[in-house]
C-alpha cells in the first residue's frame, strides 16, 4: 500500500504539508517570504555544518601546507604514498608526446583542450572513464552570469559571490570570474548549447541561494549535461584533441628545471603504467564527493575521489579552503533507490517550500547552501525532521507547490529530469513532496591558483573544482557550471602560450614523489596506503571477507 | 589510525548504510548467466556491486544522467530481451542480466563552424538516416522516455528543431542504437541537432550581447577594482544593502537603485 507512491508510513506526515500547503501558497502569492537570516543569524546555524565540527578534522603533517586542519579523508589520502614506486619508473621511455595535457575529462578539463587547440597545441586529454564522465554531467540548477543589464551587473554577482563564500573569497579570481562570465556564456551559446530561453532569444534567468537577482541561466534541469555533451562533441570534431579514456593520472611529473612536464598514467584495464610528455599541463580532475567526509551520502560522480589533490599537493601545491567541503541541502533521503541524489536548488528558486514534520516552514529557501544546509541540520536535531522507516530524518521539499503557482505542468516540463527520476518509481513529484537532508556536492576549495589559473608549479594549470580560491568558504549555486567555463578557457588558452613560449625542454624527474616518501617517513606516518585512490570500493563487508588471495598473481586479482 | 584503515571504514560505513536498509529478504539475479542472491530493491548496480563485482566500465554519474551503464535485462519466462540503465532499474527475482559498457557506433566528424540550419546538413551527415524502417525499437529501448522514432522521422522531415526539443533529454548510453534495425546512430543524430538548433535556429540573446559590449568596453572596471581592494567590513555593508529582486517578480522588475548597474 502507498500513499501518492510512498509507503504508508509516511500518509500522516504527507498529510500534514498538504494541510498547510493551501496558507503557504497565499502567502507566496502576496510576495511574503520566510525571512533572510542576518550575517550574524548564518554565523549562529553555522555552528551546526559539519565543516564546524572539530572531530571531523585533523592537522596534515606533510607537504607545504603542514598543519592545516582538514576532514580526516583527505588527510588520509595526503598522507599515504604514491602508487608507484619512483624508483622502478623509466622516464626515459616516453610514450606519448604533447603539447598540453590536459588530466580529466569533465567540463574544466574539455574546455581548456577546446581552447588549448584553439591557440595551435597538440592536445591530449588523459581521463579516469569515458570522456565527459564528471560532475559537470550531473550539474542540474544553472549557470550564473550577470547578463541583464536592466537590472543586474558584475557589481552585485562579485558582492553574491563574496557573502557566499564568507568574504574569505580570493578577490581577483572574484573580479575576473564576474567580468568574464557574460562573454562564457556567449561563447557556449556559439557552440549551439540549448539554453532555456523565452521566443525572441531572451534568457530565463532564475534565483539561486544567495543572490540578489536572478542570474542563474538554465538548460531545462540538465544544464550541465547540455553544456557538458556539447563542448565534447566539439572536441571530438577537432583533429588536433587525442582522448585517452580509462587512463588517470597518477603522479605529475617535473622535469630539471622543475616545470611540469607530463605525468604518469594508468591503464584502468591491463594496469600498465605509461609516460606522457608534455609542454604544459592542465589539471582539472574535478571533486572528491566519494570519500564520503564525515559518512554522508554524496550526489558526486563514480570518479569524484580528489586525485588532482593528491597530485598537485605531492608537487608542491599549497592547499586553499580545502577545510570546508560543500554539503547540498537538498539530498533524496527517500526512496531508498535514489538515495543521496541531488534535488536540483531551482525547486526552492521556483517557489517550493522547506517545511518540518508539522508542515511548517523554518527557513527562508534561498539561504547560501551551507547556512541551508546547516539549518535542516538543527532542525532534524530538534526533533523536527521526518523519520524513514530505516531509521532516517529528513526534512519536506514541497515541489507541489510550483504547479500551484506557476501553473499545472509546471513541474513536469521545467524538472523534467527529475520528475522522470521519481516517475519510474511510482511518483510523481507535481502532487506529493521530496524528503530530502544535506548531501555531500562539492569540493569548495582545492589546489592553490590565480587568476592566470597558474600554480606554484610552472607549466601547471588548474582548472574546475580541483582548484581553491572563488568560491571561499562556501560556493553558490552556478557558479560550479560558471566556473569551470570561464576558468577551463583561462586555463588552456596559458598552457598552450607557456607550450609554446615559455616551456624548456629537460630531463623527467619524480624526485618530489621521493621527497614525499620521505617527508612522510620522517613524519613517523607508517601507512600501507596509497592514492590517489581512483574508484571507491562499494563491495559489501560479507564479500571483502571472504577475498583471501595473499597476493597477485597471473590474472587473478 | 593508518590511511588505508580509515579510509576503508568510510566506504564501509556507506556500504553498511545501505545494508541496513536492504534488511530485506536476499532474491536471486543471474549476473551473466550467474547466480547471486542480494536484498531486494537494490538497483542493478548496487545489486552487482553487493554481488562483489567492482566497475570500472559500466558504472558512471549513479544518477541517470551520464548514460554509462546501459544494461541488457530478461526476466524468467519472457522471451524478450529489454533495456534499461544499471543504476536506475530496480533488481527482479530472476533476472538475467548483463551490461553494454561501450558501443562502437558511427559518428560524423565535422566543421561546426561551417555548418548551417539546412536538413541537408544532416542528411550529408548521416546518410543512414533513411534506413529507419519506423518499427519504433528505439523508443521502447529508451531509459529517458524519449519518443526517439518521433525525433528521427522529425529529421528525415528536415525539422531539426524538433528533433532537437524531443532529443533535449538524451542521455547519449546508445540503448537505442543497440537496438536499431536500421544501423541508426539517433543519439549522435540529435546531438547534431540540438548544436544545430541552439546556434543557427534560435535567436540569440540581445541583452548577453549588449552587456558583453559594456564589459569590453570598460564600464565595470572601476567598480571592481575598487571592490577588489574593499576591506570585508566595507564589503558587508555593500552586501547588507543589496536590494533583493524578489523571488515572484516578473522580466519588468528594476531596483530603485541604478548606480552599479
Amino acid at each position: 500500500m502507498s500513499y501518492l507512491g510512498y509507503p504508508d508510513f509516511f500518509e500522516p506526515y504527507i498529510k500534514r504539508v498538504e494541510q498547510t500547503r493551501p496558507a503557504r501558497v497565499e502567502m507566496r502569492r502576496k510576495g511574503k517570504e520566510f525571512p533572510l537570516m542576518s550575517l550574524e543569524e548564518r554565523q549562529e546555524i553555522l555552528k551546526y555544518h559539519p565543516d564546524y565540527k572539530e572531530e571531523g578534522k585533523r592537522e596534515i603533517k606533510v607537504g607545504p601546507c603542514k598543519g592545516y586542519r582538514i576532514a580526516h579523508e583527505f588527510v588520509d589520502l595526503l598522507e599515504a604514498k604514491s602508487r608507484v614506486d619512483p624508483d622502478k619508473v623509466d622516464l626515459t621511455r616516453v610514450d606519448y608526446e604533447t603539447d598540453v595535457l590536459v588530466i580529466g575529462g569533465g567540463g574544466a578539463a574539455t574546455i581548456a583542450a577546446l581552447i588549448a587547440e584553439e591557440n595551435d597545441a597538440q592536445v591530449l586529454i588523459a581521463t579516469k572513464l569515458r570522456h565527459g564522465d564528471a560532475n559537470t554531467m550531473m550539474a542540474e540548477g544553472g549557470i550564473q552570469a550577470a547578463t541583464k543589464g536592466e537590472k543586474d551587473s558584475p557589481y552585485y554577482h562579485y558582492l553574491d559571490v563574496m557573502g557566499g563564500g564568507h568574504f574569505k573569497n580570493d578577490p581577483d579570481i572574484v573580479a575576473a570570474f564576474v567580468k568574464k562570465a557574460p562573454d562564457a556564456l556567449r561563447w557556449l551559446e556559439d557552440l549551439g548549447v540549448m539554453f532555456s530561453r523565452s521566443p525572441d532569444g531572451r534568457l530565463e534567468a532564475m534565483h539561486g541561494g544567495g543572490t540578489c537577482r536572478k542570474r542563474m541561466h538554465y538548460c531545462a534541469d540538465l544544464s550541465g549535461m547540455e553544456i557538458m555533451r556539447t563542448v565534447r562533441d566539439e572536441a571530438r570534431n577537432r583533429q588536433n584533441i587525442k582522448v585517452l579514456e580509462f587512463s588517470p593520472a597518477v603522479e605529475l611529473i617535473l622535469n630539471e628545471h622543475g616545470r611540469c612536464a607530463g605525468a604518469l598514467l594508468y591503464n584502468l584495464e591491463t594496469e600498465e603504467y605509461s609516460i606522457a610528455r608534455a609542454r604544459a599541463v592542465v589539471l582539472a580532475t574535478g571533486g572528491a564527493g566519494r570519500l564520503h567526509v564525515q559518512g554522508f551520502m554524496t550526489t558526486n560522480h563514480y570518479g569524484a575521489t580528489a586525485d588532482g589533490v593528491v597530485m598537485g599537493y605531492r608537487a608542491g601545491i599549497p592547499l586553499a579552503f580545502m577545510h570546508t567541503v560543500q554539503y547540498h541541502p537538498t539530498g533524496v533521503v527517500s526512496p531508498e533507490q535514489i538515495e543521496g541524489w541531488l534535488v536540483t536548488e531551482r525547486f526552492r528558486a521556483e517557489g517550493a517550500d522547506v517545511v518540518n514534520i508539522h508542515g511548517e516552514k523554518f527557513v527562508n529557501e534561498r539561504e547560501p547552501r551551507d547556512v541551508e544546509s546547516a539549518r535542516f541540520i538543527k532542525e532534524c536535531l530538534d526533533g523536527n525532521g521526518v523519520p524513514t522507516p530505516t531509521g532516517k530524518v529528513g526534512v519536506w521539499l514541497d515541489s507541489p507547490v510550483i504547479d500551484i503557482l506557476v501553473g499545472k505542468g509546471r513541474v513536469r516540463t521545467a524538472f523534467v529530469g527529475k520528475w522522470k527520476v521519481y516517475d519510474r518509481l511510482g511518483i510523481d513529484i507535481s502532487r506529493a513532496p521530496m524528503l530530502v537532508y544535506p548531501t555531500l556536492h562539492y569540493q569548495n576549495g582545492g589546489l592553490g591558483n590565480n587568476v592566470e589559473c597558474e600554480t606554484a608549479v610552472p607549466g601547471l594549470y588548474v582548472a574546475g573544482e580541483v582548484t581553491g580560491g572563488l568560491h571561499g568558504e562556501n560556493r553558490l549555486m552556478g557558479n560550479s557550471l560558471m566556473d569551470l567555463v570561464v576558468f577551463g578557457r583561462i586555463a588552456g588558452r596559458n598552457a598552450a602560450v607557456f607550450a609554446r613560449e615559455k616551456a624548456k625542454e629537460g630531463q623527467l624527474t619524480l624526485d618530489h614523489v621521493r621527497r614525499y616518501h620521505k617527508e612522510l617517513e620522517e613524519a613517523g606516518i607508517v601507512t600501507d596506503g596509497v592514492a590517489p585512490m581512483l574508484l571507491p570500493d562499494y563491495t559489501s563487508p560479507e564479500v571483502r571477507k571472504r577475498q583471501l588471495t595473499v597476493s597477485y598473481l597471473g590474472t587473478l586479482r | 589510525m593508518s590511511a588505508k584503515k580509515k579510509d576503508k571504514s568510510s566506504a564501509e560505513t556507506m556500504v553498511k548504510k545501505e545494508r541496513e536498509v536492504s534488511k530485506a529478504k536476499l532474491i536471486p539475479v543471474h549476473i551473466m548467466g550467474k547466480r547471486y542472491d542480494v536484498p531486494e530493491g537494490l538497483t542493478l548496480m548496487k545489486a552487482m556491486e553487493y554481488a562483489g563485482y567492482k566497475f570500472i566500465r559500466g558504472c558512471g554519474c549513479r544518477g541517470g544522467t551520464c548514460g554509462a551503464c546501459g544494461t541488457v535485462y530478461r526476466k524468467p519466462g519472457d522471451y524478450r530481451l529489454q533495456v534499461a540503465l544499471a543504476c536506475q532499474k530496480t533488481i527482479e527475482p530472476d533476472m538475467h542480466i548483463t551490461q553494454i559498457p561501450f558501443f562502437p557506433a558511427n559518428r560524423a566528424h565535422y566543421e561546426f563552424a561551417d555548418l548551417t540550419s539546412a536538413p541537408e546538413e544532416v542528411f550529408k551527415l548521416y546518410p543512414e538516416l533513411f534506413r529507419c524502417v519506423a518499427c519504433n525499437a528505439c523508443t521502447k529501448a529508451c531509459p529517458q522516455g524519449i519518443e526517439v522514432m518521433d525525433a528521427v522521422s522529425a529529421l528525415k522531415q528536415g525539422n531539426i528543431t524538433v528533433a532537437a526539443q524531443i532529443g533535449f533529454e538524451c542521455i547519449q548510453c546508445g540503448l537505442c542504437t543497440s537496438r536499431c534495425f536500421g544501423e541508426l546512430v539517433q543519439y549522435h543524430m540529435f546531438q547534431l541537432a540540438r548544436r544545430i538548433y541552439g546556434a543557427r535556429i534560435t535567436p540569440r540573446a540581445e541583452h548577453l550581447i549588449e552587456m558583453t559590449k559594456a564589459i569590453d568596453e570598460g564600464r565595470f572596471d572601476n567598480t571592481l577594482e575598487k571592490l577588489r581592494h574593499m576591506s570585508e567590513e566595507e564589503l558587508k555593508e555593500l552586501y547588507r544593502k543589496r536590494e533583493e529582486e524578489p523571488v515572484t517578480a516578473g522580466e519588468d522588475w528594476r531596483p530603485k537603485d541604478k548606480t552599479y548597474l
